[in-house]
């Protein structure tokens, strides 16, 4: 990297013998708060990010929902989703509109997966970016995240995700689409400032008779460094199918967490085995004593 | 080469068959355990560095199960379950002190190499099939997230059950000397002929393998 953060607290595939550079590790926490019900919709944010982060997704086709693009890719790393959900208790029709994108996780399965030293960092600041340079383009963060998040780039065969703009936050500035925000639907700060704020803005719609409102910073990946407040927060699903309880895949725990020092163990045991073997047994071989015949030479 | 007084055991096809896949198979454990163990992530320099590594891998990974399919063909019938593989079993202690076992009266194969055998070819039907639903970026965006995940497991699995079972194979050959010689010449001696495959020594040679009445 030409610019050194020095505070890098996860490095994917690297053991703690020899951790990234992180003696810049006192920043505090940020968290981007999206707050869906003030979000009009008007997909500011979805531009801002590609005119400050340079990408051109390809024009597509209407395919008769407001999603557009249908979905998130590797040039497109914020997408606002769109649900019409029928409140059967209020019997009204409720359009919600979700930013969707990378949740920058505390305990983010892309990292946990990706098999390439250094290709995810996690900052200090809780933000998770893909190294792109380091990248093999193997797709295991795919397979690591449990919000569908990042995508293959066909032209370089590496894998994109918003980066919380990390690029703005190093220098003091918010991200892109926080910045673009015309309804302040979306905030940035401090983790614990956010929360404090979305505590307050739950507690009014609680107020107003969205009794199931609240945030979702799921504890199941240790919180998230992107909040949501919601006023079905007691059915994520409903917003484009947001996991009501998101955790690394216990297949994925399995193979890194179970499997890694089983076979490292397993490995270590059979080669040795093989030494004590040769060297306890000696090595089979066939008489010097018999002939060809079979006869033993008197 | 002389031949005289030697057994032909193994095919040129299928020495050949054996050989290229080894290489292949070499390189793809390289770059495999370059990848579940992080330590040893220099290995895919061996591929070329990282990103090309992750490129070749699976093309290589589907040669060596060509390889393996052809000499499926070829050798799945000295490889198949009998009676005598019980006793093999049960003697599987003596025979790796090295202690010789007369009654066990082993074929071309032995039980241990039959597990060897369906071990190999179990574990590459199981690694081509979760390689291909993980390979990117051709077939993995045909398969559901979940599916991957579980691909990649199993992908892990099989491949770390697969190098222990090598890791055996090899330094079987080499504890047994005179093994390799059937995978480099074709042939091999009759005196090794006669102590670890008699049977197969009495099929070949319509020899006895009792001395007292060779003699």
């Amino acid at each position: 990297m030409s610019m050194q953060s020095q505070d890098i607290i996860r490095r994917s595939a690297t053991n703690g013998l020899t951790p990234a550079a992180q003696v810049r590790d006192k920043k505090m926490e940020v968290a981007k708060l999206i707050d869906v019900t003030t979000c009009i919709g008007c997909k500011a944010c979805q531009v801002a990010c590609g005119e400050w982060n340079d990408l051109r997704d390809e024009v597509g086709e209407n395919v008769g929902v407001y999603d557009n693009p249908r979905d998130l890719s590797a040039d497109t790393w914020t997408l606002m989703r769109f649900d019409e959900y029928e409140n059967e208790e209020s019997g009204k029709l409720e359009w919600l509109i979700r930013k969707d994108g990378c949740m920058h996780c505390a305990e983010p399965g892309c990292l946990t997966a990706c098999p390439q030293p250094g290709a995810i960092v996690q900052h200090a600041n809780g933000i998770v970016d893909f190294v792109s340079e380091l990248c093999i383009g193997c797709g295991y963060c795919i397979a690591g995240c449990p919000f569908d998040v990042p995508r293959i780039n066909k032209k370089d065969n590496k894998a994109y995700k918003c980066t919380l703009c990390s690029d703005r936050v190093a220098v003091g500035q918010e991200p892109a689409c926080v910045k673009t925000c015309p309804t302040g639907a979306i905030r940035f700060g401090s983790k614990e400032d956010m929360l404090h704020y979305g505590a307050e803005r739950v507690e009014e719609l609680q107020g107003r008779g969205f009794a199931g409102a609240g945030i979702y910073d799921p504890a199941g990946v240790g919180g998230t460094h992107v909040v949501y407040v919601l006023q079905h927060a007691d059915k994520p699903e409903l917003y484009h199918k947001l996991p009501t309880d998101p955790r690394i895949s216990s297949a994925i725990y399995g193979w890194k967490e179970w499997l890694k020092p089983v076979a490292a163990v397993a490995f270590l045991a059979t080669l040795g085995g093989t030494l004590f073997h040769y060297i306890g047994v000696g090595a089979q071989t066939v008489d010097d004593d018999e002939t060809d015949d079979g006869e033993t030479k008197a | 080469m002389n031949k005289h007084n030697k057994l032909a055991r193994t095919p040129y096809a299928v020495r050949m068959s054996h050989w290229l896949m080894v290489i292949c198979f070499f390189l793809v454990a390289a770059s495999g355990l370059s990848w579940f163990f992080p330590s040893l992530n220099w290995l895919n320099n061996l591929l070329g560095g990282p990103q090309l590594a992750r490129i070749l891998h699976p093309f290589l990974g589907v040669a060596i199960f060509v390889f393996l399919l052809y000499m499926f063909f070829r050798l799945v019938g000295y490889n198949l379950p009998e009676k005598g593989d019980g006793r093999w079993f049960s003697n599987a202690g003596k025979v790796m002190k090295g202690e010789h076992v007369e009654e066990l009266d082993t074929g071309k194969y032995n039980a241990g190499q039959k597990v060897l055998f369906w071990g190999i070819m179990g574990l590459i039907t199981l690694l081509l099939i979760s390689g291909v639903m993980i390979w990117r970026p051709w077939f993995a965006p045909l398969f559901s997230i979940p599916l991957i995940r579980i691909g990649l497991l199993v992908h892990a699995l099989a491949g770390v059950l697969l190098m222990l079972l090598i890791i055996g194979h090899i330094y079987l050959a080499f504890w047994v000397k005179g093994s390799v010689d059937s995978m480099s010449s074709d042939y091999v001696s009759r005196k090794w002929a006669r102590k670890h495959h008699p049977r197969w020594y009495r099929d070949v040679t319509g020899e006895t393998t009792t001395r007292k009445e060779h003699s």
